[in-house]
């Protein structure tokens, strides 16, 4: 690290972006209050104990708001120092899933840990932000050559290849998070249109490559004539009984077993039902504005790693939320990707309330604008 | 270190800016889902939320022209259970086992079916459902049901018809009123989760079944019941295939009694009304005979009305004027025509004789001559005036139309035939119904059963309208034919239907049927009272007697008993004098 580049440490502490934290708060309120509502019905049929889910959701968030804690505590640059161990550390994690993985729902995609488990997928998608920018930071020519983009996503396969086994949408979303960065980076646009081009092309040989990947196509187009649409079929119903304001909170008829597993993936759906047009809309608003403010924090970091940081975990967010409202609204083929801070996974939550500390990290290390 | 530079800057704003257009457009499409698509949606889950028992409505009544209850309900029960509800499977099929008298196996496999909801039996007794309520078993469902219930068993079968399991109308009335006497059935909607258990907070909607109409008909269940026994007297008398009895108002086509004898139990129209053995029988032939059984003669089939034909021969040959009542004919006891020579049915000959003496003596070659003079043309002409060639429209199913000579085919021989009621066919409805409308003044009207749609507490909804046809034939002529009419029954053939203190107009018919050689006939008479302004219109057909066969002989009777009894019913005065010439 060159020192002379270092910028001059403000005058007081920055107490960082409120607005942010606000966001992250109701967020995680809202999410933990429907993922009960959802997850009752399940939690009763399954455990005899309604609030099963919700209390193992409870305590990932109280856990995730620790690390939330201790990681805007300890600066951003620190942090990223450990990349490359970290980076290294979540192939070794893939590894062991692969080979000692929990099986739940038919995927491999859980670590035990005695009555724990952990989703290692998760730490995946924190460590290659942080990997990212740790490389692109420390390449020392410019970032706008072709060599460069080729290099520094060739540096992402081993783990898109890992995760990607048992997980496509996580290696998908890896992938994005990784376009997005290097796509910041790069002062043209031009060559990311042809990038753009290439990807389409890529994503129609790998979709025709296997007959069951078609299939998802056809299912997305007619979900009510497969079998396989039912999950789809059934969101979309209830996503359209839930009309302009929903039939009330915790009123949903479709998460009583209509829609499998409704606190997953689908739980978008249900907060249709019972919030509405209207209550959906606010969610997603407040999502937009999550968005903002992450891409207010990066535009502000004092230095490129800190907007590196905040790019990446908008990227992120932008695209969970993004393919997972597409896939519940049947806008896109069925893929698994859970919404942020609402569908139930505590692995999920931790490590997101993990970034939105380091969120809150950047911006507490903002440049000072007028006083 | 490197410096966050202003195009990074402007690269994450486009990323910000495109996952912000991204994700309004999502917005706009749950504003698509949520607001456009959202009734075909909700009603997609509701269906799937939903479990739905039907309610039947109450089958409206039928009441005949003075009140009284032809056909009503019985409330009977239906069970069933709702598999993922029992809880006591072993208690449950051990009740229902011995309290619905049923086989253990059977009663076992529809409770261990896995399915929503399985009825297992249908028309239980209310008093039984009431018992196996009490038990309190859950998951036994115990609906209560309408039976159709006829209080008079056999009355008028072939008219008021009967229902299926489901109370729809199946044959008769049943079916013609059915839209009215249905009603609309209600519902109990329950809601469940996916396993199928309903959801108490939610509880269960009822949509109240709207019960059916009454249909009030024109039917004297006394004079019906009078009649079915004189048909069956005469049935039995003459050792008769069968026997049908009609009458009707012919100003107004209403109908007071419509007997076809034998009759069959209308609580188990499934069970035949003869012996017939029907072991060894397909199912085929069974439902052969009970179709044949259901069927309704006066309309259904068509036969030779014979001589009572005349008088529709007689009409037109006075209407046209080729014929007056003074007009003098000779019989030789036969008639050729072309190169036929067709028999009168006295083989010696009536000899000299005016036209209202060959109606009285039924004479064939009279009757010839009057078709004769009138040619095809004109005698289709009046055939198809009269309305013969179209339906009546009686308010009953299944009325078969006229089997009549193509007018091209039709010689002279053909025209001597059916100017005295032979070589076509039509039904005793068409029959009684022309007949009626050339005596009442030349207005054809329509027969019918309906008189009022009544709501359920006895209050006329609707008065039924039938269509009247004015003018068929002249108020003059109408009158010749009834003086005619009368002279048959007071001085000739028909003087068997003679009612002391009445006046009558009748003529009667006896034909044989193809094949002539079988020797079987159908006598017949068709009367009228009072004369000079009939109120009454009866017709009576006897299909095979044994013995003495001729109409004026064994039908004439039938219905001069029946006038006898029931003019005075009806508060028809006596009049007494015979009728002069108009």
């Amino acid at each position: 690290m060159r020192k002379k580049d270092k910028e001059k440490e403000p005058d007081r502490q920055d107490p960082g972006d409120a607005v942010l934290l606000i966001l992250v708060l109701v967020l995680t309120a809202f999410g933990l209050a429907m993922l009960y509502s959802t997850s009752a019905y399940n939690g009763r049929v399954r455990f005899q104990d309604s609030g099963y889910y919700f209390k193992k959701q409870l305590f990932a968030t109280t856990l995730g708001f620790v690390v939330m804690y201790l990681v805007s505590q300890i600066d951003y640059r620190m942090i990223v120092q450990l990349a490359p161990g970290l980076y290294v550390i979540s192939m070794l994690l893939s590894i062991a899933v692969l080979l000692f993985g929990q099986e739940i729902n038919g995927s491999k995609r859980w670590l035990s840990l005695g009555p724990l488990s952990f989703q290692p997928s998760e730490f995946a998608k924190v460590a290659v932000i942080l990997f990212l920018a740790w490389q692109i930071d420390r390449t020392e020519r410019n970032t706008s050559g072709l060599w460069f983009m080729c290099r520094t996503m060739l540096t992402l396969l081993p783990i898109v290849g890992l995760v990607g086994t048992n997980n496509l949408s996580t290696a998908i979303i890896i992938l994005g998070i990784g376009v997005i960065l290097i796509f910041m980076s790069n002062p043209k646009y031009l060559q990311f249109i042809g990038l753009g081009v290439t990807g389409v092309c890529f994503a129609a040989v790998f979709l025709a490559a296997e007959s069951y990947r078609l299939e998802r196509i056809a299912i997305w187009r007619n979900p009510e004539k497969y079998e396989k649409g039912f999950q789809t079929i059934q969101g979309l119903y209830a996503i359209g009984s839930g009309g302009l304001f929903g039939t009330g909170f915790g009123s949903s008829l479709q998460k009583l077993g209509f829609v499998p597993e409704a606190q997953n993936d689908m739980i978008f759906s249900i907060i249709c039902e019972e919030l509405g047009l209207v209550g959906a809309g606010i969610l997603m608003l407040l999502f937009l504005l999550l968005l903002w403010r992450l891409a207010v924090i990066a535009m502000a970091g004092r230095d490129l790693m800190g907007a590196l940081i905040g790019a990446g975990i908008m990227g992120h967010l932008a695209i969970q939320v993004i393919l997972n409202i597409a896939v519940v609204t049947n806008t896109i083929p069925n893929t698994g990707i859970t919404l942020p801070f609402v569908s139930y996974g505590g692995t999920s939550v931790m490590f997101l309330l993990g970034e939105m500390g380091l969120a809150w990290n950047v911006s507490r290390h903002r440049k000072r604008t007028a006083a | 270190m490197k410096k966050n530079k202003t195009f990074h800057k402007k690269k994450i704003l486009v990323v910000f800016l495109g996952c912000t257009v991204m994700i309004l457009g999502l917005l706009g499409r749950l504003v698509y889902l949520m607001g456009f698509r959202s009734d075909y949606y909700y009603e997609k889950a509701k269906d799937l939320h939903e479990r739905e028992r039907d309610i039947k409505a109450a089958r409206g009544e039928i009441l005949d022209i003075n009140g009284k209850v032809l056909a009503s309900n019985k409330t009977v029960c239906t069970i069933s259970v709702i598999h993922n509800q029992v809880k006591e499977a072993e208690k449950v099929i051990q009740v229902l086992t011995k309290e619905l008298e049923m086989d253990e196996s059977t009663v076992r496999k529809r409770v261990e079916k896995v399915s929503s909801i399985e009825r297992i039996k249908t028309n239980v007794d209310k008093e039984t459902g009431d018992k196996i309520r009490s038990y309190n078993l859950s998951g036994v469902k115990v609906d209560e049901d309408f039976k159709r219930y006829y209080p008079y068993g056999s009355l008028a079968s072939k008219v008021l018809g009967f229902t299926g399991a489901d109370n729809q109308g199946i044959v008769g009335l049943e079916v013609k009123y059915d839209s009215i006497l249905a009603g609309t059935p209600g519902k109990i909607l329950t809601t469940t989760d996916a396993r199928g258990v309903e959801l108490d907070e939610i509880g269960e909607s009822r949509e109240e079944p709207i019960p059916g109409e009454n249909l009030r008909i024109s039917i004297d269940a006394d004079i019906q019941e009078y009649v079915q026994q004189a048909a069956l007297k005469v049935m039995e008398e003459k050792q008769a295939e069968r026997v049908s009895i009609l009458l009707m108002n012919p100003q107004n086509g209403e109908i007071l009694a419509m007997a076809n004898v034998p009759e069959f139990d209308l609580n188990a129209p499934f069970t035949l009304n003869t012996d017939t053995d029907t072991t060894g029988m397909s199912d085929k032939e069974k439902q052969d005979l009970l179709n044949q059984m259901w069927r309704n003669p006066c309309l259904n089939d068509t036969y030779e009305p014979g001589s009572t034909f005349k008088i529709i021969t007689m009409s037109a040959g006075l209407e046209e004027g080729v014929v007056t009542v003074n007009d003098s004919f000779f019989c030789p006891g036969y008639k050729i025509v072309e190169d036929r020579r067709i028999h009168c049915a006295k083989r010696a000959g009536h000899g000299a004789q005016s036209f209202v003496v060959g109606a009285e003596n039924s004479c064939n070659p009279v009757f010839i001559e009057v078709g004769l003079r009138l040619g095809v043309d004109k005698y289709y002409e009046y055939f198809k005036k009269f309305g013969l060639m179209k339906l009546t429209n009686i308010d009953l199913p299944g009325e078969a139309g006229t089997i009549m000579h193509q007018k091209d085919n039709m010689g002279e021989v053909e025209l001597a035939t059916v100017s005295f009621g032979q070589s076509f066919q039509i039904t005793p409805i068409q029959l009684a119904t022309t007949v009626s409308s050339l005596i009442n003044g030349g207005n054809r009207v329509t027969p019918h059963l309906g008189v009022a749609v009544e709501s359920a507490d006895g209050e006329e909804v609707r008065k039924l309208e039938y269509p009247v046809e004015t003018g068929i034939l002249s108020a003059q002529t109408s009158e010749t034919v009834r003086y005619i009419l009368e002279k048959v029954v007071s001085e000739g053939s028909g003087k068997n239907a003679q009612v002391e203190g009445f006046t009558v107009g009748g003529k009667t018919a006896t034909s044989q049927t193809l094949p002539r050689s079988a020797n079987r006939y159908i006598s017949s008479f068709l009367g009228f009272a009072p004369a000079e302004n009939p109120q009454v219109l009866g017709l009576c057909i006897i299909h095979n007697p044994q013995g003495v066969y001729y109409g004026g002989t064994i039908a004439a009777p039938v219905i001069q008993n029946i006038f006898q009894n029931i003019l005075p019913y009806l508060g028809i005065a006596q009049t007494g004098k015979t009728l002069a010439l108009p």
